[in-house]
């Protein structure tokens, strides 16, 4: 293989790209070197078990992945902009919509709400980490290397260019034998290791390490999203991991199990990445829908409207999710009798979700409305939402679906429910926990300029679209014609605008560590779960005391009683894991391993794969017992953190 | 928890080692042994079997006791997403077609 067959050459925008990596790269390198912190790194972060840590890590993850991907949609609204515009060819055009859509939902979306799982489950149960936190660690950094993996295609081999959906034959050896569809598959695989690992880790958590006196219908409702959604994660990823499987097994070992020659069934792929994929979908948006509840609770200042309701709607809709997946291929010609059956399990769907929506309009109901940034991305999802949700029945309708389906009118609706779900949802949570992480709230003036660009911009990018659909737009073109003129246009401007929304949130990060005023109370927000009882920065212990609940919204009935958590007399040492380098060793491993693999070099392959396997059997033999904080230490702490 | 007994987890190299040879065993059936197609299918299924049980049995806590009911609880939900995901392909990649 040549050098010029390994880098993508030949397209402006890629050597910016790589230009970009290099400066972006050379800068961090020079700046850890710079400031001595190489050490610093290692230490607090790359080795760090640490639930709170590892969140952080997430999150930061996902918003460069948020950028990267937001990137590549402005790129493609530009393209889309105009008739006959010339910015990227066809090619890339191809390459970019896929990375977009891969990179949202694997790297942006799921990260994003699996960080903030990870910084509040434990603290919100009064557990003093995860179940496994090697494991945790494990998660993240196959997560994380996964991501590398998927980002470097661009420059390094060539991007997947067959849409998320990766669809074969199209996506097979014949049709696309270059190494990008390696990169979709393999990068997948490795980042799926650590998003099922991390559905266990939460869901052995949630059911073990609850505080004493906290049952299942006492724990908070994000607590409870998140315990669904690890189900979710736990039953549905299997099917993923498969799949991906058996599609690297055809594209690098040449079997037939969905190609079109040697009796492999090319649907078949469709049949098992949709099987996984709508339950994916549920992933991303019940623990967003947790979120919503908590802030909705906390800024109405009320209990949660009909909380056993809203868990019994949760089950529900995670049930369902298995029981629909043919709605994303009712076009493949299963015959009415197929379609029908999963045309009414599709709209099952809507009642569930329908009785969330009312129960958090009861919240509101007669309340008194704090409206700060995290309730206002809360308060503009409710519309926001049920827009994504009506269209979404439409496009149920598997008859109807025949007109809909691959338009823009289907780019709206998992637009509409995607951003107006997930994304308002991650927003609103970092904003809400925000405090809890760092120590300072986000500033609420710049907060709601970015929030007021982003929704705007929102509404005017998608909601043109599905007239477009209509319009008979359909998806994956990279010329528009003049029918479809002013819509677009006005989209694109949409785009820019949630670009400029982004950007001031991220300014807002920087704005808000220089000059908000640091939290005194771990109380930011006058909040209800126990997450709010631990002091600001939270130790790396949490709780110096396991509390003990007696009752839903458990640190709201504790501050009425005028109690706290902490007992200084019941102070004793606890017990912490110890730091390891081994996580993401494995993990760098590992990516070496697909990397080799995806330029299909099975022996270097081979090679990682057993690195692989000797980092197990350490691990295997490794009787590492962690460390005691003692008494003494943990009441210093905790007088110096609450002021006593 | 101090004193963790470090002998050899024999039960579980053995279910290791059994695993990987019923794997290599269908392996060879499925690309080594020229038996007709039907029977090779057969020896497979046969092979998967066992290896479910050994996994079950020595790896996956079911005689183990003091785990409660929490094996049996996933091993159930389990068997339901298996049954949608066969008679779910099956129903809509088989039937249904004009």
């Amino acid at each position: 293989m040549q050098l010029d067959e390994f880098f993508v050459t030949g397209e402006p925008l890629i050597y910016a790209g790589m230009v970009a990596i290099t400066l972006v790269t050379g800068a961090i390198i020079f700046l850890l070197t710079y400031f001595k912190k190489w050490k610093w790194l290692w230490r607090e972060w790359l080795t760090t078990v640490d639930h709170k840590k590892i969140g952080i890590m997430y999150i930061l993850s996902a918003l460069a992945m948020l950028f990267r991907a937001g990137t590549d949609a402005l790129m493609m609204r530009t393209q889309l902009a105009f008739p006959d515009m010339n910015f990227l060819n066809a090619q890339h055009y191809n390459e970019i919509f896929t990375t977009h859509g891969t990179i949202m939902i694997f790297f942006m979306a799921m990260p994003f709400l699996i960080g903030l799982m990870n910084i509040v489950v434990p603290l919100q149960i009064g557990a003093r980490d995860f179940a496994f936190p090697y494991v945790n660690a494990l998660s993240f950094w196959s997560f994380f290397f996964g991501a590398m993996l998927f980002n470097v295609s661009f420059v390094i081999g060539g991007a997947p260019d067959a849409g998320w959906t990766s669809y074969t034959p199209l996506a097979g050896d014949v049709m696309s034998p270059d190494p990008g569809q390696n990169f979709y598959l393999l990068a997948l695989q490795l980042s799926g290791i650590g998003t099922l690992a991390t559905g266990i880790n939460l869901m052995v958590t949630i059911l073990k390490m609850r505080a004493p006196g906290m049952t299942m219908f006492k724990m908070p409702i994000f607590t409870w999203s998140t315990f669904i959604t690890s189900f979710i994660i736990v039953f549905a990823f299997p099917i993923l991991t498969v799949a991906l499987a058996l599609m690297t097994i055809d594209r690098i070992f040449g079997s037939h199990f969905f190609t079109l020659a040697g009796e492999g069934l090319p649907m078949m792929w469709a049949n098992l990445f949709w099987m996984w994929g709508h339950p994916e979908v549920y992933i991303v948006i019940l623990p967003a829908f947790g979120i919503f509840s908590e802030v909705i609770a906390t800024f109405a200042k009320k209990q949660l409207f009909g909380y056993t309701v809203m868990v019994w709607s949760i089950i529900i809709i995670a049930g369902l999710s298995f029981l629909v997946w043919v709605h994303h291929f009712f076009t493949m010609g299963a015959g009415a009798f197929v379609n029908s059956i999963f045309s009414v399990t599709t709209m099952a769907i809507a009642v569930p979700t329908g009785v969330k929506i009312f129960n958090w309009l009861a919240t509101l109901y007669k309340s008194r409305i704090r409206t700060t940034t995290a309730m206002m991305w809360a308060l503009a999802f409710i519309p926001s939402f049920t827009i994504g949700g009506i269209t979404g029945v439409m496009l149920g309708m598997a008859a109807a679906d025949y007109q809909f389906h691959n338009s823009y009118f289907l780019i709206a609706h998992f637009h509409y429910v995607l951003i107006a779900g997930t994304v308002f949802g991650c927003f609103a949570g970092l904003v809400y926990w925000y405090p809890k992480m760092f120590g300072h709230k986000l500033n609420e003036r710049i907060g709601k300029w970015s929030f007021w660009l982003f929704v705007i911009g929102f509404h005017i990018t998608f909601l043109p679209q599905y007239f477009l659909g209509l319009d008979g737009m359909p998806r994956r073109v990279f010329h528009i014609v003049p029918e479809w003129l002013p819509l677009n246009p006005i989209s694109t401007v949409g785009a820019f605008s949630m670009g400029l929304g982004f950007a001031v949130f991220v300014y807002n990060i920087y704005y808000s560590y220089r000059h908000s005023e640091r939290e005194q109370t771990g109380d930011s927000w006058d909040g209800r779960t126990l997450e709010w009882a631990t002091p600001t920065p939270v130790p790396e212990y949490n709780f110096a005391v396991v509390p003990h609940v007696t009752s839903h919204d458990a640190y709201w009935n504790m501050k009425q009683k005028g109690e706290t958590v902490y007992d200084e007399s019941k102070v004793e040492p606890i017990h912490m894991p110890n730091s390891t380098g081994q996580p993401f060793i494995m993990s760098a491993i590992m990516f070496f391993a697909c990397f080799a693999l995806v330029f299909e070099w099975i022996w270097l392959a081979v090679a990682g794969l057993i690195g692989t396997i000797v980092m197990m059997i350490i691990r295997s033999f490794d009787y590492n017992k962690g460390h005691h904080i003692d008494a003494d230490e943990i009441k210093r702490t905790e007088r110096s953190a609450r002021g006593l | 928890m101090e004193k963790q007994s470090k002998k050899l987890p024999i039960k579980h190299i053995i279910g290791y080692v059994t695993s990987v040879i019923l794997t290599f065993v269908a392996i060879w059936a499925a690309l080594g042994s020229n038996l007709p197609v039907m029977w090779i299918i057969i020896s497979i299924f046969l092979l998967a079997i066992i290896q479910a049980a050994i996994q079950l049995f020595l790896f996956m806590h079911l005689i183990e006791r003091g785990m409660g009911n929490a094996p049996w609880n996933m091993m159930f939900h389990g068997t339901i997403i298996f049954a949608i995901l066969i008679a779910g392909s099956l129903f809509t990649m088989s039937f249904g077609f004009m």
